[in-house]
């Protein structure tokens, strides 16, 4: 048995790296600073180790074999999930570019919220260590934040000490739109979160008018979907009067149609209120799973974020057209190639296609895929490399254990090579 | 295998040759000596009538890090106008303004360059920069990491921690983020910006830190001296953009008391406030400076027309430029108590004053400069332009009738106001070779590179004689790259991948008694977690390591 500190999480997207695991064989234990989204990231069992052709146990070179066969001669694969690590994604991309595949990230449905209003306009964000030392204000727009990241407060807010802060416990969070799940966000000295709610729907509007009042623009109305508009004023007053007051929104939370505009008009509050002498950042979480990964890799590898397709034998970039689910409905694919290396419930969409599944050892499926071959976890499994949700930090995943379970890189390698 | 290339005229300055005809020998991927054994040779390239020069390097091109990611997701229709199709030996792409790793290193390739180095590598960003230079294939790659901006060494210079104490930092953070040099940008700047200054002169202080740039120069100048860094450190100074920051630029000079400092994109950093517009050239006075302070070198960031995208650590700057974008988005972050970074494209039109005379600007300090062992061609990629219009660059330099032809294309009063003209200068091939190698390999410290004596490793660009220079340079005939044949008649035929150049000066290891109890504190990642181990950079059996020696040293 070997205790292993300092260990790193790929699961939470904050990056959390204070973990204590207990190894004993294959079994993982989470012996200190697990939470609800990694404890059982890391304590999932292995329960698959033998690759599977046809529900068929195989060797793994028979599994690449077959998966390189159902792609040979296909016109208009599909590779989607795309959650993995940095190598990962290095070997789904090649061999996305020999196949002339189309590449969906399993997230990229709420990053391209994100990703429009970046793509259009452009935005002023932060990182966490910024955060944690300079953050006196602290909004929060429709995301119920300690459910995205249970230690967020914890760790970037009620810390013990900031750089530029002479009290945290003195900070000020405030909630606009959904109230918080729980109680992390109440401050050590008891002080509770400020939460305007509202529906998800009516966002839009609340976001328009803070915007018109951080603006100095004049607004006609007192209330905007049962919040007053001088509540929204005193937002905007304390935006102007914090040092650094800094926007957090999950792109995942805002799920109604043309959210990327709302994510838009966040980022032009933030700034506006720079343009008028204080300093604020925006924070976009995100980073679950490899999306952030998927994104960043894809971004140097192609010059495009990761929702592409190569069937003309370069990187087209389409937000809308390529998605893997819409061109699975519409008959526009012949293969799905699925990888997903963190989460044994993230099972392939339904289709009658020839379905490809590089995953973690125990997924359980409605349909037995074609091929399934179970890969190790980056960063339980073997060292790899994971983005954080700032997107400026990329974590080193460590090695814990030996299970002998190849690596998603190792066997996409494998797969382009065959092909 | 034992290759001769037979017969070229070699421009080898480190050797002090200019232009001999020669034979070169290759073997196991070093340049050797004639067999004298009357071994057979295995290969041979005919180049007589054919240019030979090292391998070109660029010592400062944005290939690696975060902004460059930005960069790329932030513009995709700049993407659509330049793809590349895939080929039975290279992977498909994206070019122009910020080309796809791939397509980077193919593109420098097939210029002629075999290594690249990326000058602003954020600390807590270094990963993602050798990930990217892990992806860009056939040159070599190398970084220098950012500090001066970092809150650590800005509380060390408050409580006025000894000089041995921050060199020990210098040292621990090269270490840890592997580089081969020490990069500043807008000294303290970038910190000052999140605490709400929007500008900071060379002797105006932090609000928080009460440390002023000049200290922090002097400081990390100072380090990089005594540590025996043989790349000086490098200086993206104060008030960048700005018209009168030549009076910045000369007091940094200045400023450094002596030691060796190398002023980079030094064409942004040198305009005066004369004339209608409030804005002239101050480049004479640059170049003056340069020829009598011979402890200072610089690059030039030459701008050149078209669009392109500006990507800088320096988001004080960066910020106050954003209303200049175009197309009309930008990127600003505050990162990791380390640094920041600014996105902001840009498209220098000829027919606006201030970018003609950027332009023109440019061009003055190239040519005003007299001692090419101290200036660099660089375009500041992909800021002032992008890097695949260096051969056109080459030839502003070489040809003058060529370069008073585009001069009598840009905005008239920008003409007004530049010397340019009546400048009759025109680089030699051997000037050429000398910023592009000798002198870039000297300056960054690579061992055996940019020199074609038996030896040094055959990185070896061999182009066709040719008036137009443009032409000559855009296409070489031949590109050797550690020996093998990866570029033929401009194209790729192999793909390999360089090694990583990097120094490793020593340190105290109680440097880290002060640093963990800081990262446990303060910042989202563990003293361990920080630093980068060799394995990250090997382990996929592409990438190397090569250390070089310090100063003095062996």
């Amino acid at each position: 048995m070997t205790e292993i500190t300092e260990v790193p999480s790929p699961f939470c997207g904050i990056g959390t790296d204070d973990l204590s695991v207990k190894v004993d064989g294959l079994a993982v234990t989470v012996t200190a600073n697990g939470c609800a989204v990694n404890t059982p990231g890391f304590e999932q069992p292995i329960t698959d180790t033998a690759p599977r052709v046809g529900g068929l146990a195989v060797d793994l070179d028979t599994a690449v074999a077959k998966a390189a066969e159902l792609l040979r001669g296909t016109q208009q694969p599909v590779i989607a999930g795309c959650a993995t690590d940095v190598n990962g994604m290095r070997g789904l991309l090649a061999l996305a570019d020999k196949a002339g595949a189309v590449v969906d990230n399993i997230n990229f449905p709420a990053a391209r919220r994100n990703l429009l209003a970046l793509q259009d306009s452009g935005w002023m964000n932060t990182t966490l260590a910024e955060v944690k030392n300079r953050c006196d204000l602290l909004l929060i727009v429709g995301t119920d934040l300690e459910g995205f990241a249970p230690r967020f407060f914890e760790r970037y807010l009620w810390t013990e000490e900031a750089m530029f802060l002479d009290n945290t416990a003195n900070r000020e969070v405030i909630y606009l739109g959904k109230s918080p799940s729980g109680t992390a966000s109440t401050s050590p000295a008891g002080k509770t979160a400020m939460s305007l709610t509202c529906a998800d729907a009516d966002l839009p509007d609340v976001i328009a008018v803070l915007s018109a009042l951080v603006k100095k623009q004049p607004v006609q109305t007192q209330h905007v979907a049962g919040i007053a508009v001088a509540e929204l004023q005193a937002i905007a007053d304390k935006l102007r009067n914090a040092k650094y007051g800094v926007i957090l929104w999950g792109a995942a939370a805002l799920a109604y149609d043309h959210a990327e505009l709302t994510v838009q008009a966040i980022c032009n509050i933030v700034k506006d209120i720079n343009l008028q002498g204080t300093r604020c950042s925006g924070f976009p979480l995100g980073g679950r799973e490899g999306d952030q990964t998927a994104n960043q890799v894809c971004g140097w590898t192609t010059g495009y974020p990761a929702r592409l397709n190569f069937a003309r034998g370069y990187p087209e970039y389409d937000p809308f057209l390529y998605d893997s689910q819409a061109m699975l409905c519409n008959g526009e694919a012949d293969a799905l190639v699925w990888v997903h290396a963190f989460n044994s419930n993230a099972k392939p969409p339904e289709t009658e296609l020839p379905i490809i599944v590089v995953g973690r050892s125990g997924m359980a499926f409605d349909k037995e895929p074609d091929v399934f071959i179970p890969v190790g976890t980056p960063g339980i499994d073997h060292a790899g490399h994971a983005y954080r949700l700032d997107n400026v930090v990329a974590i080193r995943l460590k090695k814990l254990r030996d299970s002998g379970l190849p690596s998603t890189a190792e066997v996409l390698h494998a797969i382009e090579q065959a092909l | 295998m034992l290759t001769k290339l037979t017969g070229g005229t070699v421009y080898d300055p480190a050797s002090g040759i200019a232009g001999q005809q020669q034979d070169l020998y290759i073997q196991d991927g070093r340049i050797v000596d004639a067999p004298k054994d009357g071994r057979p040779v295995d290969q041979e390239y005919d180049l007589r009538g054919k240019v030979v020069m090292s391998g070109a390097i660029d010592m400062h091109t944005h290939i690696g890090g975060g902004k460059g990611n930005i960069a790329r997701t932030l513009l995709p229709e700049d993407h659509r106008l330049d793809p590349v199709h895939r080929t039975s030996i290279t992977r498909s792409g994206n070019g122009h303004a910020m080309p796809s790793s791939f397509v980077a290193g193919y593109r420098y390739a097939e210029m002629g360059y075999t290594a690249c180095f990326e000058p602003a590598v954020l600390p807590i960003n270094a990963r993602q920069a050798h990930m990217e230079m892990g992806d860009t294939p056939i040159v070599d790659k190398g970084g220098y990491v950012m500090l001066g901006s970092d809150d650590f060494l800005l509380r060390m210079l408050t409580a006025k921690k000894d000089q041995k104490a921050v060199n020990d930092y210098v040292a621990w953070t090269l270490n840890a983020a592997k580089g081969i040099g020490i990069k500043v940008v807008n000294a303290g700047g970038i910190n000052a910006f999140k605490f709400n200054q929007r500008k900071l002169d060379l002797d105006e202080q932090n609000s928080h830190y009460a440390v002023t740039p000049r200290q922090i120069l002097q400081t990390l100048a100072r380090a990089v001296q005594e540590l025996g860094i043989t790349h000086p450190l490098h200086v993206h100074g104060c008030n960048l953009g700005v018209p009168g920051n030549v009076d910045t630029t000369l007091n940094t000079i200045q400023g450094v008391e002596g030691l060796p400092m190398h002023l980079t994109h030094i064409q942004f950093h040198s305009y005066g406030t004369e004339g209608d517009f409030k804005f002239s050239s101050g480049a004479a006075q640059i170049a003056e400076a340069i020829n009598s302070n011979k402890n200072i070198t610089a690059d030039v960031g030459q701008i050149l027309f078209g669009q392109t995208v500006t990507a800088s650590g320096d988001n004080m700057r960066q910020h106050a430029n954003h209303r200049f974008a175009s197309p009309n988005k930008w990127v600003c972050m505050d990162i990791e108590c380390d640094a920041g970074c600014g996105v902001v494209p840009f498209k220098y039109k000829d027919q606006n004053f201030v970018n003609a005379l950027q332009w023109a600007i440019g061009l003055e300090i190239f040519l005003l400069v007299e001692d090419p062992w101290r200036i660099f061609l660089t375009t500041d990629h992909p800021n002032g332009a992008p890097f695949t219009s260096y051969p056109h660059l080459i030839r502003l330099l070489m040809d003058r009738s060529f370069r008073n032809d585009m001069l009598a294309t840009i905005h008239p009063e920008a003409q007004k106001m530049t010397t340019l003209a009546s400048i009759e200068r025109e680089y030699t091939l051997n000037e050429i070779a000398i910023m592009t190698r000798a002198g870039a390999a000297r300056i960054i410290g690579l061992k055996d590179r940019g020199a074609l004596a038996p030896g040094n490793f055959a990185d070896i660009t061999v182009y066709t004689e040719n008036p137009d220079r443009q032409a000559m340079f855009t296409k070489p005939d031949y590109v050797f790259k550690d020996g093998e044949l990866v570029v033929k008649d401009g194209e790729v035929v192999k793909v390999t991948w360089g090694t990583t150049h990097i120094v490793k000066p020593e340190y105290d290891l109680a440097i880290e008694k002060d640093l963990k109890p800081y990262f446990d504190k303060y910042l989202t990642m563990k003293l361990g977690n920080f630093k980068i181990s060799d394995d990250e950079i090997t382990e996929d059996g592409r990438g190397s390591l090569t250390a070089h020696p310090l100063r003095g040293a062996a």
